[in-house]
């Protein structure tokens, strides 16, 4: 036990917590490892939350009808609620959302790679609720019990309310695999295009994740990148046979020794490629981000200079 | 606050009544340029799904808390007062209603 000696008792006091299962809040000591770790990841989540209403976004306007549209409105809307909350709790630990912001726009922070991919038709907007959201959900769920607890309380309300997500994607989808055989083409072909992506959006296989024993030990982070896909993975294929599509991977195969769903490899090569700024839409959602923000900027300054005036009317009125 | 550029909007914390009957509980935080555009902001961010009948925005700066390193000394004294519990006091299993 020398190594406790030679701790602090700010550091004694957050071990003991991470230890007892309890959560660390904002103005506990904490290790500033811990604080870099968790600033980077509730960041990159709440980034990931804000450009992925860029691809969905796209179809507001082209939404089949009203009902599918006002669905689409709340459900973009949803996800910028996420962000919000996201960087709420980043804020927590001393980040400053304007910077954030600037840190994603110059590309210094990241966001989940998966929403650099194009919504090439509408069948897109619901493989999104299904197998993206789908993943999010298997990914979000063990992180309502990290360790830093508004992180934790966020997701629990993200959590919540991507069920709504999901549901609204497979129920649109059914929609489409009972009309035309065009539209059934729509449902697989999107399938096809989305479903190694959103594999990927669990990370990189584990014995290539180097930050991820850590995350664990601080306990950011409940269950490997591995387990997670293959959790998804085997809540999925049932899904899919249920709508009657097919999962472009001739590996998959479920196996009763194991009693879970083999599956092929994603391409790993791909996911660099993608995460280092080289997917198909990368430049455009960083482009579409910095315009939104360059153009909005009026809109504050003109707030804060109201806010501003009123205040000095009200003090001169006091006076 | 009167920084000029992008800290133009202060922190506020939001609190939000869930329902008739119980305390406001705190949720979370966001920007806005006064009280009332933080209300909104607040409406539109905590309450989508009917989670609310009643809001509260405090400027974050305006909230004074304890610090978790005084805890021993700010929360301890209470800790030995075990007169102060019901279960304290023992009296006879056949008196009733007490």
């Amino acid at each position: 036990m020398t190594m406790e000696a030679e701790l602090s008792d700010d550091e004694r006091t957050f071990h003991r917590t991470i230890e007892r299962d309890q959560r660390v809040e904002p103005r506990d000591w904490m290790p500033e490892g811990y604080r870099k770790t968790m600033i980077r990841q509730i960041a990159q989540h709440a980034h990931s939350e804000i450009i992925g209403m860029q691809p969905e976004g796209e179809w507001i306007t082209r939404a089949p009808s009203l009902r599918r549209k006002a669905i689409l409105l709340a459900k973009v809307q949803d996800e910028a609620g996420h962000g919000l909350y996201l960087y709420s709790a980043a804020e927590t630990l001393g980040a400053d959302r304007a910077d954030l912001t600037r840190r994603l726009i110059e590309g210094r922070q990241k966001y989940s790679s998966i929403f650099n991919y194009p919504t090439l038709s509408f069948a897109d907007v619901g493989v999104i609720g299904w197998l993206v959201d789908g993943a999010a959900i298997c990914n979000q769920v063990p992180l309502c019990r990290s360790s830093y607890g508004p992180y934790g309380r966020a997701m629990i309300r993200i959590c919540k309310e991507e069920s709504f997500h999901q549901r609204q994607g497979y129920e649109l989808l059914m929609t489409m695999m009972g009309g035309t055989t065009q539209q059934r083409e729509m449902v697989q072909d999107a399938v096809t295009r989305w479903w190694w992506p959103s594999l990927m959006m669990f990370g990189p296989p584990d014995d290539r994740s180097p930050n991820s024993a850590q995350s664990m030990a601080w306990k950011i982070k409940r269950h490997s990148n591995d387990e997670l896909r293959q959790r998804f993975v085997d809540m999925t294929v049932p899904q899919a046979e249920a709508l009657g599509v097919t999962l472009p991977d001739p590996a998959l195969t479920w196996n009763a020794g194991r009693g879970h769903y083999d599956f092929g490899e994603p391409d790993w090569s791909e996911l660099t490629r993608v995460i280092s700024g080289d997917g198909p839409c990368n430049a455009l959602r960083i482009a579409r981000r910095r315009q939104a923000d360059e153009e909005g900027a009026w809109v504050r300054e003109a707030a804060a200079a109201h806010a501003a005036k009123r205040q000095h009317a009200h003090r001169e009125e006091a006076a | 606050m009167s920084e000029p550029g992008r800290h133009e909007w202060p922190l506020f914390e939001v609190f939000v009544r869930a329902k008739r009957g119980l305390n406001h509980v705190h949720v979370g935080s966001l920007r806005a340029a006064d009280h009332d555009m933080a209300l909104h902001h607040a409406r539109d961010l905590y309450t989508r799904r009917n989670e609310g009948v009643s809001i509260w925005v405090v400027r974050s700066d305006d909230v004074v808390a304890s610090a978790p390193a005084e805890k021993e000394s700010f929360f301890e004294p209470s800790g030995d007062k075990i007169y102060r519990h019901p279960t304290h006091y023992t009296i006879p299993g056949s008196v009733p209603h007490i």
